[in-house]
């Protein structure tokens, strides 16, 4: 890293936490002040909603996708696979999960990761633990759980993301399951080591700059309209529309909320803001979360996708574990809060 | 010269064929360029991530879909 490069990133970073800091104060001058709205009225605090959580959490996207996709250059699949081969299971679970948090990884390219991954001795239990954090604990979600919840709940949902990978990774391993991956991934040769050149900072911060553009390009569609739908719910549905549906008290609407969701592909932009519309309206925390990960978490089309290397009966496996976890983890919330 | 896109058919991996053709013929390259869709034929040649280029047997890129200036850096 060059002097430069440290100098623009102090600049730009002292910049950015200036107009974050003046964002609230913003969206009340130009809600009341210019737009001339009457405080108090239910489409006066919509529109002031809206105004201060959408550059909110797209600030929020822009800087962690950056510091994502820098730290992500550091950690190749070549190398994540080097780390994980031929582990033990438990100690191999945790890293991983872990792992999978940092790695990059996109769902068209679940197949050869998996097939890389067993065909060059990683554990198959090892792998899957890796198959379901990578996108069950997303950083995208995480930026809006922390813009949007606070703190708390964004650790919480990366707690649980990581515990649910690692137990059911765990427990695929121990059910000794490799028979139910199709016979043509084990005949498979292991490619060679061969890694791209290692990048060097011009790259790395390059990297980190493509990863903004490209997922802020894709998801910001789905972060205004679910904010113009949270700020419309914030301003109309009554206090507890939802409390009697989604409510701690309905012990039903967890179950319901994952058998919902595992078919609903959309991605954690989408997802997060109609979760916060929803636990203002009543619903209860543990439910709105284990939605979002069985949304997320538990795609369909990745199903199909890993329906190539995996016979019907591991994928029902897959599901139904995973599943479990997100349902122990939507009741623990919800008894927590 | 000969430029192999390995992908399984993501949005992705065509954004890639197509960004490498366009400026192949911008600098009017005559290489090589074939597409890699078989899985495992991408695995034993150590892809795991695409989209994926290997040109004349070295990995120039994984993972992500190339800019030009990246092309042309390895074309030179």
């Amino acid at each position: 890293m060059t002097r430069k490069h440290l100098l623009v990133g102090t600049a730009a970073l002292a910049l950015w936490v200036a107009v974050y800091a003046q964002l609230a104060p913003l969206a009340h001058r130009l809600t009341y002040g210019l737009l001339r709205l009457v405080p108090g009225s239910p489409f006066s605090s919509a529109a002031e909603f809206f105004l201060y959580e959408t550059p909110k959490v797209m600030m929020l996207l822009t800087i962690i996708l950056f510091v994502v996709g820098v730290i992500r250059t550091f950690f190749t699949p070549q190398r994540t696979r080097r780390i994980l081969a031929g582990r033990r299971e438990s100690a191999g679970n945790v890293l991983a999960a872990l792992l999978g948090v940092v790695t990059p990884f996109c769902s068209c390219s679940a197949v050869p990761l998996f097939i890389g991954f067993v065909t060059a001795g990683v554990p198959l239990g090892v792998t899957f633990s890796f198959l379901i954090s990578a996108p069950m604990v997303n950083e995208v979600a995480l930026v809006l759980l922390f813009g949007l919840f606070g703190w708390k709940v964004a650790v919480l949902y990366a707690g649980t993301g990581l515990s649910i990978a690692i137990a059911s990774g765990w427990i695929i391993g121990r059910m000794g399951m490799e028979r139910h991956v199709e016979e043509w991934v084990y005949q498979t040769k292991p490619g060679s080591e061969d890694e791209a050149t290692a990048p060097d900072w011009r790259e790395r911060l390059q990297d980190g700059r493509l990863a903004v553009r490209d997922i802020v390009g894709k998801v910001w569609p789905y972060v205004v309209a679910g904010i113009a739908l949270g700020a419309g719910i914030h301003g109309y549905v009554p206090e507890d529309f939802m409390a009697a549906l989604m409510g701690k008290s309905a012990w039903w609407s967890v179950p319901a909320a994952i058998i919902i969701g595992i078919p609903m592909y959309s991605n954690a932009a989408g997802i997060v803001p109609i979760m916060l519309a929803l636990l203002e309206k009543g619903a209860a925390l543990g439910t709105a979360l284990a939605f979002m990960m069985a949304v997320i978490g538990l795609s369909l089309p990745e199903m199909i996708i890993l329906r190539k290397v995996l016979k019907p009966r591991l994928i029902a496996v897959f599901i139904g574990i995973v599943g479990t976890g997100i349902l122990i983890v939507g009741y623990l919330f919800n008894m927590l809060f | 010269m000969k430029i192999e896109i390995f992908g399984p058919g993501c949005q992705k991996c065509s954004a890639a064929e197509k960004i490498i053709k366009a400026t192949l013929a911008e600098l009017k390259n005559d290489a090589e360029v074939v597409k890699v869709t078989d899985i495992q034929e991408m695995v034993s040649r150590g892809v795991m991530f695409t989209p994926a280029v290997i040109i004349d047997g070295k990995k120039v890129c994984e993972g992500k879909v190339p800019t030009p200036d990246m092309i042309k850096g390895w074309l030179k």
